[in-house]
């Protein structure tokens, strides 16, 4: 399969991709790693008349924590994120999210922030920058702006970067005592996109209750979303299977499937309820581990 | 559309050609410098027999333009064996059948030879891992896994083999 004709071009520094995206407003594309925007154009479902190329752009692919968040850069490949001390150390959900993308050649070179910026329904890091409440940074010629995962993911393939912006950071509140996160999936086979998948972040109170929680689904709606519902089931309550079937149900209230190859509605709904009750039970047990 | 000049070190030789924008580097590999041993299966980014090396990282190389490819290192299964002497992993899918039809093989070697490169002494597990983003239609992998094991073993060896005439020499 041949894509359509387009021009391109390898910008040195973020302002040159910048100046150019301002020039060709609406006709440009951005590449980062490519192995979700170049199925796109070989199938013609995309067919932008430039694409601008970030691969010589340094310096938007460091991974760090500050005082109060772990920031990751858009171009960091899922495997330099697998990989990395800081991940390996303290944050498990993002290894097992990272280290469950397609397969190792994806995930050589595909990129958080390419993966976030295509907004496939059914990709994996959606569902856990809504779970954690993440922030993603998008930087145009006139300045920067943050803007919450939970008004990022508008519909399928679409968000609320603008045409003449990068989005260069996403940053996650730093895991604090007593959080916890998992992230259960559930695939046909191994490298597929996901049927449905489940994001789950508990943070634990003094007392032992659900003092917070997040959920975020993927492949069950027309782009991943927030289960308010089965947050909301969770703040206050102890934690229990109880509490998570509760909460399990609310998840697959709150999702709307489309029947497709993957399964009819009621089986992806039955789906959601049952991943929900694995997700909190693995960050549960992370949470009661996690003191630091 | 404009054309690009790129240049690329294929298996250690300096190659270059003017390409649209649009040439995928499986393209390029093929077409432009006749290297056929990288096959085009799926060419939807699943199959993993365009798998080749681009700057020592396993790639898809279906779902790479050439121009992202401009000024990197690729290597292919034409680069992998010694003059006449075949690679250990080239070695080891003949001597335990690891291929029926051998559409997949120059793919499943490269991926193969990326994961030795990352981890040299892998479990089953980790190698069925390694190999996930590559499919076989005929073997079941079985034979594959076995092929990728031995020349974990023939590598493995070979890297021993001078500290040991080493320690030799020193005794």
């Amino acid at each position: 399969m041949i894509p359509a004709p387009f021009d391109y071009v390898r910008p040195s520094d973020l302002d040159g991709a910048l100046r150019i995206l301002a020039e060709r407003e609406g006709d440009a594309k951005i590449l980062s790693g490519g192995y979700s925007l170049l199925p796109l154009l070989k199938l013609r479902l995309a067919q932008p008349a430039l694409l601008v190329d970030l691969r010589d752009v340094a310096g938007l692919d460091g991974i760090v924590e500050t005082d109060d968040e772990l920031r990751i850069g858009a171009r960091a490949t899922h495997r330099r994120i697998h990989e990395h001390t800081i991940i390996t150390s303290r944050y498990p959900l993002l290894r097992d999210v990272a280290g469950g993308i397609g397969d190792p050649q994806v995930r050589n070179w595909g990129t958080i922030g390419g993966s976030c910026a295509h907004a496939d329904p059914a990709s994996d890091w959606p569902a856990l920058l809504l779970a954690a409440r993440a922030r993603l940074v998008c930087r145009s010629g006139s300045g920067e702006r943050e803007i919450a995962a939970r008004e990022f993911f508008l519909d399928t393939f679409t968000t609320a970067i603008a045409p003449t912006e990068v989005l260069t950071e996403i940053r996650i509140p730093r895991r604090g005592k007593g959080v916890g996160g998992g992230y259960t999936k559930l695939e046909r086979r191994a490298g597929d996109f996901a049927t449905a998948g489940v994001c789950t972040v508990l943070r634990l109170g003094d007392d032992g209750r659900i003092a917070g929680s997040g959920v975020g689904i993927t492949g069950v709606a027309e782009t991943p979303f927030a289960a308010t519902d089965a947050e909301a089931a969770l703040i206050g309550a102890a934690p229990s299977d109880e509490t998570f079937r509760s909460a399990g149900a609310a998840a697959a209230a709150q999702s709307r499937p489309s029947a497709d190859i993957r399964g009819p509605v009621d089986y992806k709904r039955a789906m959601i309820a049952e991943l929900t009750v694995r997700s909190l039970r693995t960050a549960v047990e992370r949470a009661l581990a996690w003191r630091g | 559309m404009t054309t690009h000049h790129v240049t690329l070190t294929v298996n250690g030789e300096a190659l270059e050609a003017d390409v649209e924008p649009r040439l995928l580097l499986v393209h390029l590999l093929r077409e432009n410098f006749g290297l056929t041993g990288t096959h085009i299966g799926c060419d939807t980014s699943n199959c993993g027999a365009c798998t080749v090396h681009v700057n020592g990282e396993s790639a898809k190389s279906c779902t790479m333009l050439a121009v992202q490819a401009d000024g990197a290192s690729v290597r292919t299964i034409e680069g992998m064996a010694d003059g006449a002497t075949l690679h250990p992993l080239q070695q080891a899918f003949w001597d335990q059948h690891g291929l029926q039809c051998g559409f997949c093989t120059p793919g499943m070697i490269m991926q193969a030879a990326w994961l030795l490169g990352e981890n040299n002494d892998p479990s089953e597990d980790e190698i069925r891992h390694g190999i996930s983003g590559n499919l076989c239609r005929c073997t079941g992998y079985v034979n594959i896994v076995k092929a990728i094991q031995q020349a974990a073993g023939t590598m493995a060896e070979s890297a021993s083999a001078p500290v040991d005439g080493q320690a030799v020499a020193a005794g």
